[in-house]
């Protein structure tokens, strides 16, 4: 992504309402306070990534989307529609995806199932279609259609969870950590993939990465988000050169 | 030889009906890992409706058939135990999900005793026998001894009764999409419901499936004894769940041969020890099972690849 593309993303985004948006919200684990007042807007086409450090919340905050846990205070809009009460499931039914973290493929399901189980939403509409795309941009998961899921290895859950999010045709992907775990050249393949899905395919993408330089290398935009709160924001770009991000995520990184 | 295969034959159509029961223990613990006490009362109470209905359907309404009679009665006790079974699950259990461990499974006592004690109010304490409805027997062979093996017609509807039903089950479970989000929620609740997979009402649908089959085996109880009283519930509902452990909770094709195991145990110890004993034997054999292997027989260890 060139900077004068994200700029001109940036540019596009102002004065639009944007298609995910999360305000003032707080969560909690009991009486642990692991979000306290997020605000965040995804916008229509766009890849926002949200990067911080182990524990920082940032699996919590795709949850919290999700409703599981629930947002305590603060609201979510999707498309213009309040999410912020309401049951999970009909969440997914609003067109959003989540490849969550641990991937948590079904264990005794085969791989085709589990597929299966993606698209599951959409009412297998445009089943085949889809199958076949996941298997070419994953050919791995087409050898393994008949395994089961929790005989894969990590890296092919990985993808598996990855494709099994993409079988509904979401207009929304929340990505956690698809790098996690994955050797750095199928990292580089799967950041190809979720770009090229989001510029042929026009999905918008919000993307948790613990691994900031290929995330916001990506990215339109991105999070930085420290301890429960978002600390700083910017283009990809920005934050990429900001020496603050370079010195917290970056140094001794990935490049 | 011959005792042999007749204890056989018995042994199969009683384990078929335990098995029948343990399906319905071992999918609800696969799905809330709760042991539903309540589901022997369930069974119990299908008996009864089917009871009622063959009644009905013979003496009042006249109908002489009665292979004709007992399928209207088996699809009227399936569907209106599947009512049973989902009203429990609302009433009881889903108010306390998410709540300690222990609450549910005191919520099913408490229904188990419910059950009991409203059959025993509605329907008096003693036996309620039925009408003998089906006598004739196949001899399929004569021993020397003049012990005779043969099969009784209520055996063979038993048999295929639970075999096709098992096969529609097993059929719902491994290729509809409803029994694809059974054994997703089962597997990883939270993962289903970010499918868009309603939580509550797969659990519900466990719940209804559970109980229809109950009443399949309440109805060929009541067919097979001819008799049933409102205590009927807790001895084959607690070999049921024996069944279910034996064969791996959790696991379906575990409960269905758990349950043909201790069917078998139970008519063989009868018929070469001592019939006072079948349920020690029975309880024995599943207490030496668990010892050699903890997650039953067709059960899955607990470990689980991550």
């Amino acid at each position: 992504m060139t900077a004068g593309a994200s700029i001109q993303q940036t540019a596009l985004n102002a004065g639009r309402e944007p298609l995910l948006s999360v305000r003032g919200v707080k969560t909690y684990y009991g009486n642990i306070i692991a979000l306290k007042g997020v605000d965040m807007d995804v916008h229509e086409g766009e890849i926002v990534t949200l990067i911080g450090a182990n524990g920082a919340g940032k699996s919590t905050l795709m949850m919290t989307i999700f409703g599981n846990p629930r947002a305590r205070e603060g609201t979510i809009t999707y498309a213009g529609r309040d999410i912020t009460k309401m049951p999970t499931h009909e969440i997914a039914q609003l067109s959003i995806a989540q490849s969550p973290e641990g991937r948590r493929i079904f264990p005794r399901m085969t791989v085709f199932e589990n597929l299966q189980m993606g698209a599951s939403i959409n009412g297998f509409a445009h089943f085949d279609q889809d199958l076949e795309r996941v298997c070419t941009l994953f050919p791995r998961l087409k050898e393994r259609l008949q395994q089961r899921g929790g005989t894969l290895s990590g890296g092919e859950q990985q993808m598996l969870a990855i494709a099994r999010a993409l079988m509904s045709r979401p207009k929304l992907l929340l990505l956690d950590e698809p790098s996690l775990g994955l050797a750095p050249l199928i990292v580089k393949q799967i950041f190809s993939i979720i770009k090229e899905l989001n510029e042929k395919d026009g999905m918008t993408v919000f993307l948790v990465e613990q691994n900031a330089y290929h995330a916001l290398k990506l990215a339109h935009r991105g999070y930085v988000m420290v301890t429960g709160n978002i600390t700083m924001s910017g283009t990809g770009k920005e934050l990429l050169e900001d020496p603050q991000v370079r010195a917290a995520y970056l140094e001794g990184g990935h490049h | 030889m011959e005792i042999f295969v007749q204890q056989l034959i018995n042994g199969l159509t009683l384990g078929s009906i335990y098995g029948l029961i343990a399906i319905g223990y071992t999918m609800v613990f696969g799905i809330i890992g709760m042991v539903n006490f309540a589901h022997g009362d369930v069974f119990m109470l299908s008996a009864f409706i089917a009871l009622i209905f063959f009644l009905i359907l013979t003496t009042w309404l006249g109908i002489s058939s009665v292979a004709l009679a007992l399928f209207i009665v088996l699809i009227i006790a399936m569907v209106l135990t599947s009512l049973w079974g989902w009203a429990i699950e609302r009433v009881a259990y889903r108010p306390l999900r998410g709540s300690f461990r222990l609450a549910p499974l005191i919520s099913a006592i408490g229904v188990s005793i419910f059950l009991s004690n409203f059959v025993q109010v509605a329907q008096g304490a003693r036996n309620k026998p039925t009408p003998p409805m089906i006598r004739d027997v196949i001899v399929l062979f004569q021993g020397e001894s003049g012990y005779n093996v043969a099969i009784s017609y209520k055996q063979i509807i038993i048999m295929i009764v639970t075999a096709v039903l098992l096969s529609i089950f097993w059929y719902i479970v491994q290729k509809t999409s409803l029994g694809r989000a059974q054994r997703a929620c089962e597997q990883d609740r939270k993962m289903a419901a970010l499918l868009g997979i309603n939580v509550d009402r797969t659990i519900s649908l466990t719940f209804v499936i559970g109980a229809a089959l109950a009443a399949v085996a309440g109805t060929m109880y009541l067919l097979y004894y001819g008799v049933v009283s409102f205590a009927d519930g807790f001895v084959p509902g607690v070999k049921a769940f024996t069944a279910a452990v034996l064969g791996g909770i959790g696991s379906l094709p575990g409960a269905v041969l758990g349950g043909l195991i201790i069917g078998l145990i139970e008519t063989f110890w009868s018929a070469y020890f001592s019939i006072e004993y079948k349920d020690v034997a029975a309880f024995s054999i599943l207490a030496i099972v668990l010892i050699f292997m903890p997650s039953g027989i067709l059960g899955r260890p607990e470990v689980e690849k991550v």
